[in-house]
């Protein structure tokens, strides 16, 4: 079996196309999140660099590499560098699965490609193997594995601040991946495929008139838990106390500086985009929107990626607002919040959703 | 051709992973290594074409038991462990007595079941229609129904069980 140089060459192209639009869009992410929580709290954000501050993000890159880079005296030094590694690299390869539109013409190689960097595909010759994709469960184990990153990162760096927060993360993200997992159960039981392009697909079209045939609207309660959930996996207000910086100053990356804090940084935004792609894809009818017509060609051939950006932009919208709006948790809340209330609640809505579906067919 | 380079180069990794498991003195570079040798058995399974066991391995041996055993030991903060001088018995009959264990092992299976030594890159994936998933799933929830669920029980029981010890109140 040869490797076709084709695949090859888009794959590459691919893969720096999404690494150069993520690492941009988690730059632009920090910057509309200091300018909306600036705005929320009556002050301007960044102004100075660039026409409304757009530049922020450039100065901040320029800024973190240039730090020195100081690594501890006491640190158990190999996981202490390969921590921030880790959480940054899964945090990308999650993104890889992720289909953002329907296949696409690309006229300078003359064929088709699937807007999405790799399907889990069967191999070639075996019949029933052209798409038997497990992106979801992809998504699941890389993100359940990034864990490490955070845990790693507070126990190597042999201080008690950072051992209190990465235990306080790893504890929190046991306990409400658990809760994440079972809310896409709904979804997945009404959709019955594990392939987000699949699960997408089934999403075209109406309910009734004007009201799109999306998950979001039999699966609410779902759509609820993994919001919440959400919210904790990625240590984000009203969950950010792994980070709460009046205990802990700043958890798990209080001993990393330069470019080794930048890089957890980054993978938690990553993870937040990753997120918000996960419920647009889940509950919000992925690409699919309403076609607008006398558009020029190439702006309707990328219809569905921007409606699919748009959604997300919405996602990450929303996650700046509770940011400048919430007060954060107290530690035994957030436990008695996802071990009594969200998961009782998700096992319920599998239980609901299962005999509705089974009554269907 | 491609398949075999990976399936030689994530079976050399897990081999590695294991070996070094045994070797590390920190209990914790120890658990990494386990972690090394679930994903990479992940990706051999993946291999395989059996997709469904690759993920669900990651997810549940990588991402969730994994991650208590690191949690524990960075809660316990357990140092490296003293290691003794061994005995030189040990280190003499040790290694050829390992390589015999493993040599009849291997033949045994071999030779016991003629199908084992078949298997190919991709022998997994289904000829027969429905993916991977639903295969497992009948077979869960139709064929082995009672088992399965007997065994759900089981673990009920069980964390039933570590509730109770755990909650003890010492008088």
């Amino acid at each position: 079996m040869t490797i076709p140089t084709t695949y090859l060459i888009t794959a590459v192209v691919k893969i720096a196309l999404v690494v150069f639009l993520l690492m941009t869009g988690v730059a632009y992410t920090t910057w509309l999140e200091r300018k909306v929580i600036g705005r929320i709290q009556n002050r301007w954000g960044p102004t100075r660099v660039g026409p409304f501050g757009l530049l922020q993000p450039l100065a901040d890159g320029i800024k973190f590499i240039l730090k020195e880079d100081m690594i501890p005296d006491k640190v158990h030094r190999g996981l202490f560098i390969l921590a921030p590694v880790l959480a940054l690299v899964m945090s990308l390869i999650s993104i890889a699965v992720i289909p953002f539109g329907e296949g696409l013409h690309v006229p300078v190689a003359g064929t088709d490609t699937q807007l999405q960097i790799t399907g889990v595909n069967g191999f070639p010759g075996a019949p029933h193997s052209t798409d038997i994709n497990i992106g979801l469960l992809i998504i699941l184990g890389v993100t359940s594995i990034g864990v490490y990153g955070i845990a790693l990162a507070g126990w190597s760096s042999n201080s008690k601040y950072a051992l209190l927060g990465s235990l306080r993360a790893s504890a929190q993200m046991i306990s409400y991946e658990l809760a994440l997992g079972l809310s896409l159960v709904g979804v997945l039981l009404m959709a019955g495929t594990f392939s987000l392009r699949e699960i997408v697909n089934t999403q075209a079209g109406f309910w009734l008139p004007y009201v799109p045939h999306w998950y979001i609207f039999p699966q609410f309660i779902a759509f609820f838990i993994y919001l919440m959930a959400a919210y904790a996996e990625t240590n984000r207000i009203p969950f950010d106390l792994p980070e709460a910086e009046t205990e802990l100053v700043a958890g798990y990356h209080t001993e990393y500086s330069s470019m080794k804090f930048a890089m957890f940084f980054m993978a938690e935004y990553l993870n937040m985009i990753t997120v918000s792609c996960i419920a647009t894809l889940l509950f919000f009818g992925g690409w699919h929107g309403p076609q607008i017509p006398h558009l020029p060609q190439l702006l309707t051939d990328l219809l569905p990626v921007i409606w699919f950006s748009a959604k997300i932009f919405v996602f990450m919208f929303v996650y700046i607002w509770i940011r400048g709006t919430l007060p954060r948790f107290r530690y035994d809340q957030l436990m008695a919040f996802g071990w009594k209330f969200l998961l009782p609640l998700a096992i319920a809505n599998i239980i609901v959703t299962s005999f509705i579906v089974a009554w269907r067919a | 051709m491609l398949h075999e380079i990976l399936f030689l180069f994530f079976a050399a990794i897990c081999v590695g992973g294991a070996i070094n498991l045994v070797l590390q003195r920190h209990p914790i570079n120890s658990a990494l290594s386990l972690v090394v040798v679930m994903v990479s058995l992940a990706a051999l399974y993946l291999l395989l074409g059996a997709e469904f066991v690759g993920a669900v391995q990651v997810i549940v041996y990588a991402g969730a038991i994994m991650v208590l055993f690191v949690f524990v030991i960075m809660l316990l903060n357990a140092g490296a462990e003293e290691q003794s001088q061994g005995s030189r018995i040990a280190l003499l009959i040790g290694g050829p007595g390992v390589a015999l264990l493993a040599g009849a092992i291997m033949w045994l299976v071999t030779h016991s079941d003629k199908t084992i030594g078949n298997v190919v890159v991709g022998s997994m994936v289904s000829t027969t229609g429905g993916d991977n998933t639903h295969q497992v799933a009948r077979l869960l929830f139709k064929d082995f129904l009672l088992p399965f669920e007997v065994t759900s029980i089981l673990i009920l029981i069980a964390i039933m069980g570590a509730v109770v010890l755990a909650s003890r109140k010492e008088s």
